[in-house]
This record gives structure tokens, sequence and C-alpha cells, in this order.
């Protein structure tokens, strides 16, 4: 009977899209496993402390790579979070006619351009005319990745703060700078801070733009206009190389970047869940 | 097709929370049942039970019986989606399909029932289109897209569409409230001529309108039923002063 | 004056003072103009961005347009030694890679979508939707870890002889199971572009408003025919920008596929065989460029990837916002 039919056809389409949401999540459980199981028997406090020695020998480590990537990010957020924050302010709150709309276009055109083009323009500005392969190139191509993101976050944070608030405070004779960095800012604070954080997780783990900028350092090299360790930039030189010790060091060094950007993303996410309501 | 529905204890719930309280009241069959009272009171909860709909909201749930001709929708034998053939709904705000065309969104309720034959197809939906008043209107424009349409003539095309499948019942939560007064002057004279093959229940927050188009009126209140009788009593000498609190304006 | 609630794509409405104080918004202190200057600069500052990446590309891929033109394109020989470059075998694997990606990606996202915004009880989709949210976090780097260490013994051993077994009639399934190939690169792009067609369609399709899933039901469909002729018509174009968005992605993904693609620049009719596509060969290569020339056609390369992936991306955002105005870019 037709209606048995559809009855059929409805109970089939609802197993069918479970079914897909299954097959998509699989993936993740997979590698969380194999991460876990592969990587935490090389994390050790070799691991945390040493720099990385030569095949054979035992107790390399990535400490190097760990702090490369602290300092990569830590510049790279010095330079393009004030130019993503006063960005994304100046684009909720200007009367402007046309800037605003071409700098929202161009902040979600540079959203799509991959990682690693952005890793060519660095190198052609930055580590052509140095001569060399410095931490403030990587840094630069990091910051340009950083910015569109965090343009877009901050402008939504502060739209986010009710209007009412900033005409109150207009309306008591306080300047419009003032209101912006004394009633503005400060309401839109979390919100803006989780934004950082999010776009903080999305360029600890870039490696592209790294390959021909920071280009990577087995030493303690932690000087701006050197190469720079990376961890994921250890991490895809260990992966790819022959040895096995290297694998299971790449393991490790995968684990811990991974714990650091799920930990900085969960972190960014329990912040925002009040805000914008349950889902549906 | 003659369907009177008798509505036994009927009781509903969002969540925890009760908003109707065993409601007992009879619909006579070929004829308008208006549903009046202030905002919140229940009477679209109430004429959303009617054809089960009230059920698919998250943590909607009703109990009771809700009987038509005899048998009871709210049985637990009974398929929901099944009795939504018998009985049509017209919302408050127009919502024809906008990707579908004037002729696709009138035939959609009866391709999904099955229906492929063309001319069948054809047929039904022009005579669809003429009960709800539409047809002359629309007849050469029947590839437009349903939401090209002018806000009355969506609704009366959302009417077309219910009827299409020959329900014996059509539900109207507030047709009007979205429209112009000429538009719903079309759309009240649509009713009285809608009556003598349908029964119909119609919700509205208009007293003015259920004294000009229904033959029955139901005065809800905090999701009981208060009062139920024949329009022109019920207007001119409630039983209930609540009722006549509300008729003369003193809230709601 | 819509504060909270401005689309995205329109122009910013700008803050009105009350009308009252008309002398106010003729003299701005200068407070107020070295704020309004500092603003401009900080926004002006993605302009100026771009504005040299497009000219600083295009210049230093000059000697390779001067040297190849159009030919670049057609050419099938990558030769660093002659200084022949040709690009049409990247162009290939970037094309088959991410087209097998979108054929996998695609049903399996938007029904994913479909379960996670229409059909699925409410208590299942906090927890999936935070799972995938968590899929799209994961670096490309450690999806190429995994993939090299999981997925190619996994093809290598089990998937590819039987595929060859059973479909090697066909020139897709023919040539030696390597494990590292097309088909991989294929796959695994699959897994990373799928939580951002999730994401984008899910989205989508909470846009559409439920009246128009009431109208269906009130007509007797059941959810998955609600589904099907109300929602996943009306959000149509937008999940169609969903999926544009998610080619986007795999157009430009390096670190994963560079690690399990093969990295040889031939064109294969087998999905066994292996490839190169533009944004992996950059990566090995970039730092390898022995001559100017050599460079130049590398960034010739990349500004090709550059202006593919800004057109798709374009195309699909102007179709992800056509359905219920503003939808939020994604959170990663």
């Amino acid at each position: 009977m037709r209606g048995q039919r559809r009855r059929v056809v409805n109970v089939m389409m609802n197993w069918l899209t479970a079914l897909s949401a299954a097959v998509v999540v699989l993936p993740l459980i997979l590698i969380l496993v194999f991460l876990v199981y592969q990587g935490a028997s090389a994390v050790n406090l070799d691991f945390f402390m040493n720099l990385p020695k030569p095949v054979g020998e035992p107790g390399g480590g990535m400490a190097n790579a760990i702090v490369g990537s602290v300092i990569l990010v830590g510049l790279a957020a010095c330079l393009g979070l004030p130019i993503g924050i006063l960005g994304g302010v100046y684009l909720a709150e200007s009367r402007d006619r046309c800037l605003p709309w071409v700098i929202r276009f161009l902040a979600d055109v540079m959203n799509g351009v991959p990682s690693i083009v952005i890793g060519i323009f660095a190198y052609t500005i930055i580590v052509l005319p140095m001569r060399r392969f410095s931490a403030v190139a990587g840094a630069f191509a990091l910051a340009v990745i950083m910015i569109p993101i965090v343009l877009r976050t901050s402008e939504e944070m502060v739209r986010l703060v009710p209007a009412s608030l900033h005409e109150a405070a207009l309306a008591l004779g306080i300047p419009q700078w003032k209101v912006v960095l004394r009633v503005v800012l400060p309401t839109a604070r979390a919100g803006i801070i989780t934004g950082v954080m999010v776009a903080v997780a999305r360029i600890a783990g870039e490696t592209a733009p790294l390959l021909f900028t920071a280009f990577g350092n087995r030493f303690w090299q932690l000087g701006l206009n050197q190469p720079i360790a990376a961890l994921p930039l250890q991490i895809f030189a260990y992966a790819i190389a022959p040895y096995d010790d290297w694998h299971r060091q790449a393991w490790a060094g995968a684990l811990v970047l991974i714990a650091l950007i799920f930990l900085t993303s969960l972190t960014a996410r329990i912040a925002t869940k009040g805000r914008f309501g349950g889902v549906r | 097709m003659a369907d009177g529905i008798l509505v036994r204890q009927l009781h509903a719930w969002f969540g925890q929370v009760h908003v109707l309280h065993g409601i007992d009241l009879a619909i006579a069959p070929l004829a308008v049942t208006a549903i009046i009272g202030p905002s919140g009171c229940g009477k679209s909860t109430f004429i959303r039970c009617l054809n089960r709909m009230h059920e698919v909201v998250p943590g909607g749930r009703a109990s009771g019986q809700v009987l038509l001709n005899g048998e009871d929708l709210y049985d637990p034998t009974v398929d929901p989606v099944q009795i939504r053939r018998g009985i049509g709904m017209v919302f408050q705000k127009p919502n024809p399909f906008p990707t579908m065309s004037v002729f696709e969104n009138v035939a959609a309720g009866l391709r999904l029932g099955g229906v492929r034959n063309r001319g069948i197809l054809q047929g039904t939906v022009e005579q669809a289109l003429r009960q709800a008043a539409l047809w002359d209107e629309v007849k050469d424009q029947l590839g437009k897209s349903g939401a090209s349409l002018s806000g009355g003539q969506q609704q009366r095309l959302c009417i077309a569409r219910a009827l299409a499948v020959r329900p014996g019942v059509l539900l109207m939560d507030e047709p009007c409230s979205a429209l112009d007064p000429i538009a719903t002057a079309k759309i009240e004279e649509l009713i009285q001529e809608l009556k003598r093959d349908l029964t119909i229940v119609i919700v509205t927050h208009n007293m003015q309108q259920a004294a000009r188009v229904s033959g029955s009126t139901g005065f809800f209140l905090l999701g009981e039923l208060v009062e139920f009788g024949e329009t022109g009593m019920i207007f001119t000498n409630p039983h209930d002063k609540r009722t006549e609190d509300y008729i003369t304006g003193r809230f709601g | 004056m819509a504060r909270a609630a401005a689309p995205q794509g329109g122009t910013a409405e700008g803050l009105s003072l009350p009308c009252v104080l008309p002398s106010k918004r003729a003299v701005r202190g200068w407070g107020d103009q070295l704020f309004r200057l500092l603003l401009r600069s900080a926004a002006s500052a993605l302009l100026a961005i771009v504005t040299a990446m497009v000219v600083v590309m295009v210049r230093a891929a000059t000697p390779a347009i001067k040297a190849f033109g159009w030919r670049f394109l057609i050419t099938s020989t990558w030769d660093p030694v002659t200084e022949h470059f040709g690009a049409l075998p990247l162009i290939y694997g970037t094309i088959v890679s991410s087209a097998l990606a979108l054929l996998l990606a695609v049903p399996l996202g938007i029904g994913a979508a479909v379960f996670l915004a229409e059909l699925a009880p409410l208590w299942i989709r906090p927890p999936v939707v935070f799972l995938i949210e968590l899929l799209a976090a994961v670096p490309s780097v450690i999806y190429g870890l995994w993939g090299i260490f999981s997925l190619v013994p996994w093809l290598r051993q089990y998937v590819q002889p039987a595929l060859g077994a059973t479909l090697g009639f066909l020139p897709l399934f023919q040539g030696p199971p390597y494990g590292v190939g097309m088909l991989t690169a294929g796959i695994i792009l699959a897994v990373m572009i799928v939580p951002f067609i999730i994401a984008m369609s899910r989205e989508v399709l909470l846009a559409v408003p439920n009246t128009q899933r009431e109208a269906a039901l009130a007509l007797g469909a059941t959810r998955w025919e609600a589904t099907r002729i109300a929602v996943l018509r009306y959000g149509r174009s937008g999940l169609i920008g969903a999926v544009l968005l998610g080619l986007g992605r795999a157009l430009g993904e390096t670190m994963a596929v560079t690690m399990v693609i093969g990295n040889r620049p031939e064109i294969s009719a087998s999905l066994f065989a292996p490839g190169y596509t533009m944004a992996s060969m950059i990566a090995n290569e970039f730092t390898e460029a022995t001559s100017d020339l050599y460079l130049s056609a590398l960034v010739e390369v990349g500004l090709l990837l550059f202006v593919v992936t800004v057109a798709v991306n374009g195309l699909a955002r102007l179709l992800v916002w056509s359905v219920g105005g503003a939808v939020h870019e994604v959170r990663e």
C-alpha cells in the first residue's frame, strides 16, 4: 500500500542520514584513538625537554619546536590582533559608505585563500629581501591568516553589544572614542577573546605557510631573524622520514599539538555557549 | 463529506506546562466554528491538536479523544500522517513553497499521495483553485513562483493547496491576520462558499470576524473552554461573565 | 538602527547620534578624530595586505608567465633540469582529488546535516555537532600523519586489492596498489572537508522558516517528505554554496595531500596511481627551487591556485547568503 511504502521510506531515510552522521564521526574517533595509542608512549620528559637528536640516539625531543611554535604564535598575535580587533571595531562602528563593505569582502576572500599561497606571499615579501628564512617571516604569514578571522569575529561581538548601551553613554556627553574603549569593548571583551582563541587554535596547527618562511630548525635557535622550529613542521619532517623512532616522536608531537588545540577550542566554545542559545 | 468533530477531555502540554485543560466540545459538520480568546489562551494549540500538529513541536504532547466521524484520531494505532490528509490547515502567515510554481504548490499534496497522472493533476488543481476563488487570477500564470503572488493571493493559494487533497475539515489559524482588509474580505467570502462542502474551524483574535463568518463560537481563556454556543447568542447574550468581559473589551 | 542584527553582506549601519545634539555631530573632538583614523588605518591594513599580495605574486610569477604563456596550463612536462614547466598534471591532480573528495563528502555531509538539523532526536544533536566541530579543528598535518600510518596501509593491503579484483576492468582501478595515490588523497580530503559541508549545510537548513515544514506536514507528509519538499528545496542554493565552500577548501589543502598522494607529476587514468596537486607541488619543491625561473613557475602555480579558490569561494558565499539572509562564517 502506498502509505506503507511512504512510512518505510521515512524510516529508511532516518537511518541513512543517521548512518552518514556516524560515518562522518568515525575518522575523528579513529584518529584520536591512534594518536593516543601511538603517541602516549613517546610522550615523556625527554620529549618536552630535549632537542632533536640524530637518528639512533635515544632521548630526542621536540622542546625547541614547542617553544618555537609558542614564539611564532605569540609574534603573529602581536602583529595580527591589533589590526584584527581594531578593524573589527571599525566594521561595527563606522558610518563610512564604501570601505567597510570592501574590507568585509576582502576578509571573506582571504578566509578562503589556501595558507600555502599566503606562505608564498610572506616568502616574497620578507624572506627574499632578508635573504634568509626567519621567525619573522613565519609569524607574518600566520598573522595574515589570523587577521580576517579575528576581524570578522570581533565585528560580530561588537555588534552584539546592545545599541541602547552605546546611546546611553553618548547621551551622557561622553566622546565616542571613550564610549567604545570604556563601554563597548569591555562588554564585548569575552566574545572577542573567544574569537582570538579560535584564531590562535587555527594558526597553531598551520604547517604549509611555515615551510618556506620559518623553515624549521634542529637547535635552540630562537632569534627572530633566524629559521625557527615549529611543532607542526617538526611533525611533518619526522612523519615523512624513514625512521621508526622519529615516527613515534611525530605521534607524540601530534598528540601534544592536538591537545593544545582542543583545549583552546574547547575553552573558547564553553565561553560562548550561553551567548548563542541552544541547538534547535 | 460531512465530518463533524467531537472533542472529549482534550489536554495538551508544552513540556511540563499544561496549556489545555480538559476541553469538551462538538464541532458541527458543514458549518463554520470560530474559536476566540485573548493571546495565550490556547486557541492555536487547540486547533493544532485537531490535526495532531501540536505534537510536531518539541515538547508538544496531547491526550484525550478527538473523534472524526466516530474514529478517535488519538487512538494509538492511528498514524498522524494519515489523518492530516483528511484535515487541512491554513496558517497565520501565508506559506506557499517559494521554489515551486503555483501549479506545483497546489499539486504538492496530491503528488505526495502518489498521483502521477498529468490529467488528473491538472483537473484537480484547477478545481481547487476555483474553489479557492483564485483560478481567474492565476490561470495564465500557473508556472510562476508561488511566492510571486500578493499576500491575499498567497493565502488563497495555500487554501487551494489544502483543498486539493479533498479534506473533510479545514482548520484556519488566524488566516487573515497578515492580510489587508480587502484580502480579508475576500477570504471571509470564500469561507461562506466553502462551508457548503467542508467543516471549517477558524481561530481568530478579531471578534467582528468571528461574528461575521461563524455559526458557532467557542471562547477560550487560560487553556479552558469557558463558553461554547451559537454565535449570535455568544455575542449578544453570553452566559459566563468572563465571556461578557472579553466581548465588551474589558481585557484581551 | 540595526546593530545586533545587521546582515553580513551589506553596509554597516553606523551609530546614529541623538538628533538633539547636532552640534556634537559637526564638531568632533580630536580624540574622536584620532580614534577614527586609528580604526580606519587598521581596516585599511587588510586592504594593503591583499593588494600587496596580489601585486607581489603577479610580479614574481611574471618571468614564468612570459616564458610559457598559455601553454603553461596545457603542457604536462615538469622538468626542472631543462626548465620546461607545464602545470597540467598539477591541475589534473587537483581537480581529480577534489572531485573525488566531493563525491564522497557531499552525500555524507548533506545526509549528516539533514540528520542533525531535521530528523535526529534532540538529545543526540549537541554531542554529535560538537564532535564534528572537533573534526574541523584538527590540523592538516595530523590528518596527514594518520593518512600515512593508518589509511595508506589499510588501502594498500585491503581496499585497493579488493577494488582491483572486483572492478579492475575499469581503468580507474588498475595498476599496482601502492597505497599512496589519488584515491588516498581523495579520501583524506573528503574526511577533511566534510565537517565544513556539514556545518554550512546545517546553518542553511536551520535558516529555513518553520512555517515551510509545517505547511508540508499539514498536507500529510512524513517527516522525510516534509524535509525533502519544503526544506531541501528551499535551501537548495545554500546547499550548493556549502558544497562549493567544501570544494574551495579541498582545492587548497596542502599538508595531508602531500603526505599521501605520492608526489609524482604524472597524469594517469587510475586512481591507484600517485599524482600531484598544485598545493602539494608548491609545498614540496619551493625550497628546492634552484633557479629563478623554477621559483617563478612555482609562484605562478600559486597564483593559479589563488585565483581558482577565490572564484569558487566567492560564488559559494553568494549562494549561501541567498538563503534566509545572513549565514555566519564557520567557527573552527
